[in-house]
């Protein structure tokens, strides 16, 4: 069973911010939302690290917790997506979310929120694979199309990596046993919890 | 039950009208809707997107090792 996960790679980012203008692109995401943006610490100073950050498709997601319509609902491969009819815009899902993925659009001249909008991991939603309703609501649905999400294809350092979570976590291995360094993946303990066993990326490298 | 006392029980009951709950249960009708996997076919695909040397089966396990080679396009050291 593939499950879908993401890890951005720190060492490799350059905080070109591809992968936020593939994503807004790609699903048509209006002004004033984000799904995908690029976080720089020590910003200007050497040694600074950018990560790019989105949903993160948490195994147990605060948002679906606190939701109280029961919008949300996570798919076999470990999305978590949601229902936009269902969604009535409280901003919950906003204050429960350590990593800032939901937002809300901006409607008419007194900034009325709207209904919740964030990264789908360009699997659209519970329209019909592929339609227009599901286009035009949720974006691209690009895992029907076997493809992965536009954010992580069109890295161009490979920083960002998408897709079944065994392979990426072993592209990712691959690098840091070559590199020596860089084990450490922001946001992966709090979205997908401790390591159940012992890794070799655990122990430190033998050069 | 004289008119006046008649006027009064109507004021009465319009103004208590305000005082009822509509149910606010989800219902069928407000109730998520439920979705389609990833790998089923579906009428309104455009499969001009599809990815090049792919077609969409409803195989699940076809589907799955798609998207375990497309991921390998991400590795830098086997290319």
């Amino acid at each position: 069973m593939a499950r879908m996960k993401f890890i951005c790679d720190a060492e490799r980012c350059i905080e070109c911010n591809g992968c936020v203008t593939a994503c807004k692109a790609e699903n048509n995401v209006p002004w004033g939302v984000n799904r995908r943006r690029v976080v720089t610490l020590n910003d200007g100073v050497v040694g600074e690290k950018s990560i790019s950050v989105a949903c993160m498709h948490c195994s147990d997601a605060p948002c679906m917790a606190v939701c109280p319509v029961n919008c949300f609902y996570r798919t076999d491969e470990g999305v978590v997506l949601h229902d936009k009819d269902v969604c009535i815009g409280c901003g919950y899902c906003s204050y429960a979310c350590p990593f800032g993925a939901p937002q809300f659009p901006s409607n008419g001249e007194f900034g009325l929120r709207g209904k919740m909008d964030k990264c789908t991991f360009c699997a659209g939603g519970p329209e019909a694979n592929g339609s227009e309703a599901e286009n035009a609501k949720y974006g691209r649905n690009r895992l029907a199309e076997g493809k992965l999400p536009a954010c992580a294809e069109m890295c161009s350092t490979k920083a960002l990596l998408g897709g079944d979570g065994d392979v990426v976590a072993e592209i990712f291995r691959t690098r840091v046993l070559n590199r020596g360094k860089g084990s450490e993946v922001w946001g992966w303990g709090t979205a997908y919890g401790k390591p159940t066993q012992t890794s070799a990326l655990t122990a430190p490298v033998k050069k | 039950m004289n008119a006046r006392a008649l006027g009064g029980t109507i004021v009465m009951a319009v103004a208590l009208v305000a005082c009822g709950e509509k149910p606010q249960t989800i219902d069928a009708s407000s109730a998520r809707k439920s979705d389609e996997p990833a790998w089923a076919v579906s009428n309104t695909a455009e499969p001009a997107f599809a990815a090049p040397g792919w077609k969409t089966t409803g195989d699940k396990a076809a589907w799955e090792q798609q998207i375990r080679q497309r991921g390998q396009a991400q590795n830098d050291y086997v290319r």
